[in-house]
């Protein structure tokens, strides 16, 4: 057997398309969240998407139909916690996630039958990636593409300067619901690849690390993409190889990826 | 003579505390209006109330169209108080800083044309800015990011310039370098609300000072100010002749 002979496996091939649409995705829509001090949100999200996973299992139903409504209104719960509560994100972000949790834990305690299917989602399992996700995420991308292309001034102007923004007559609410919705779309996605529990990890990183030695928004993009799909493919790889769980070596490569960004900007200081 | 900015029993509150009490005045067309007031006098408050930023009771009428219905946000520029707002880690040249002046009722995808990119220059040539137009913002000094913003705030050749402390951070030749713009780009029509803490100096500038203290205290011609009775009864004799002696 060659050495690119695991190629050849279907689930690997799977993995490889959904992981470069969704570490793409992830990358863009990371960098704006990290910019706006929401890099939490996605953390938040995978807990009401472990609870909506949990309420589709109990239920009998393909848990994505229930997890991509629930973390849409969740993420624009969210929004309007910040928006009309008057509290801070990271705080309106901890009392949906830990409802989310709530309500997963509640039934996995009520139903006893479905722990192992859940435990799935939790860490992510590569092996469950089928044409289904493949395709979601295609198209999440070419959604997320045309969306950026269409309001990426607005998107900017925002992130750099809110209150600007908004004097400026950009519509600053359709920015954020926007941003909330494919947000969600994403993190359900991201989860089958690395897990609920790591999932903010790939909205994170990637942007930070693309931050780290940005000399324009563009290259910041650019690096994060890259920085993303080396990750997410190389991770895929190489918990192929070892044997390793995919999802927590994703993260691993990413936080490496991070360490050796710092240190070329500090020796380029 | 038009009238571009109108405000009838503006009141604004944080919670229970009110910031602005009755706040009526007008503005025409080519005015140049000094905005002084103490500390906490609700000046910001009341640049953001007219912006929309906040929300407040009453009447406020941007060129003739209450503010709820007001869109021709390219009419206006406006300069926000120093570091308030901006993404400090976002990394964006001075150029592309400048150019977000411009996005305001644009077509999407909002790109920049031919005629976009002549006024960014114009802009940045104003305010000495070309030298360093594809540094980013985060790499200047406070003072280099103020003149920035000026641009940005200009960038769009605006009617209604409202400017919050522009001069802060500002060192003595770009300030004064600045004042003289301002005073030119009045000189051409542009209509400017200045908010201030040095009455005096504005005073060389300003047709008109608007000086509030949660309400109106004064509203009218610099050289009425320098002669009230009200005035003089309010800041005393020395703090008056002291804020009149340089117009």
């Amino acid at each position: 057997m060659g050495l690119f002979s695991f190629l050849q496996y279907g689930f690997i091939q799977n993995a490889y398309l959904a992981g470069f649409f969704v570490a793409i995705i992830c990358s863009v829509l990371g960098l704006f969240l990290v910019l706006r001090k929401l890099s939490l949100i996605g953390d938040g999200l995978s807990h009401v998407s472990f609870g909506a996973v949990a309420l589709g299992l109990f239920l009998g139903f393909y848990p994505f139909y229930v997890a991509i409504p629930l973390a849409i209104i969740g993420s624009l719960f969210i929004l309007r916690l910040t928006e009309k509560v008057k509290i801070y994100g990271d705080a309106a972000i901890g009392m949906v996630s830990a409802l989310g949790v709530a309500s997963g834990v509640i039934l996995v305690s009520v139903s006893k039958g479905f722990n192992v299917d859940l435990f799935s989602y939790l860490f992510g399992n590569i092996l469950t990636i089928g044409t289904k996700e493949i395709i979601l995420s295609i198209l999440l991308a070419i959604l997320v593409f045309i969306l950026l292309g269409i309001f990426y001034k607005d998107f900017l102007v925002v992130t750099f300067d809110k209150e600007y923004a908004l004097a400026s007559g950009i519509n600053v609410k359709r920015v954020n619901i926007i941003l909330a919705v494919l947000t969600a779309l994403t993190v359900v996605l991201a989860i089958k690849i690395v897990g609920v529990m790591l999932v903010s990890a790939l909205l994170i990183l990637p942007a930070v690390t693309g931050l780290q030695n940005a000399t324009s928004f563009r290259s910041a993009l650019i690096t994060s993409a890259l920085m993303a799909i080396l990750s997410v493919l190389g991770g895929i790889t190489l918990a192929f190889f070892l044997d390793w769980p995919a999802g927590a070596t994703i993260v691993v490569i990413n936080f490496v990826l991070f360490v050796i960004s710092f240190i070329v900007k500090k020796l380029g200081k | 003579m038009s009238i571009i900015i109108s405000t009838k029993n503006l009141t604004v509150s944080y919670g229970i505390v009110p910031v602005l009490q009755d706040i009526s005045f007008a503005v025409e067309k080519g005015d140049y209006i000094g905005l002084a007031g103490p500390n906490g006098a609700g000046k910001t408050t009341l640049i953001k109330a007219l912006l929309g930023l906040i929300s407040g009771s009453g009447e406020v009428e941007l060129f003739n169209q209450s503010l709820p219905k007001f869109k021709e946000w390219q009419k206006i520029g406006y300069l926000p108080q120093r570091g308030n707002g901006f993404n400090p880690l976002f990394p964006i040249s001075v150029s592309e800083v400048v150019a977000l002046g411009l996005l305001a009722n644009k077509k999407y995808p909002k790109r920049y044309d031919e005629e976009d990119r002549k006024k960014i220059t114009q802009a940045l040539e104003m305010l000495q800015l070309n030298n360093i137009k594809d540094r980013l913002i985060n790499e200047l000094s406070g003072g280099q990011q103020q003149r920035v913003f000026l641009a940005r705030a200009i960038v769009s050749q605006p009617e209604l310039l409202i400017l919050d402390e522009p001069s802060t951070a500002l060192d003595p030749q770009i300030r004064e370098d600045f004042f003289t713009l301002t005073k030119k780009l009045n000189a051409q029509g542009v209509t400017i609300v200045l908010i201030t803490h040095d009455v005096s100096h504005i005073g060389q500038y300003a047709n008109k000072l608007l000086y509030i203290d949660k309400k109106v205290i004064f509203y009218g011609k610099f050289s009425d100010f320098c002669h009230s009775t009200s005035m003089h009864d309010y800041f005393g004799e020395f703090s008056q002749h002291l804020i009149c002696h340089q117009h």
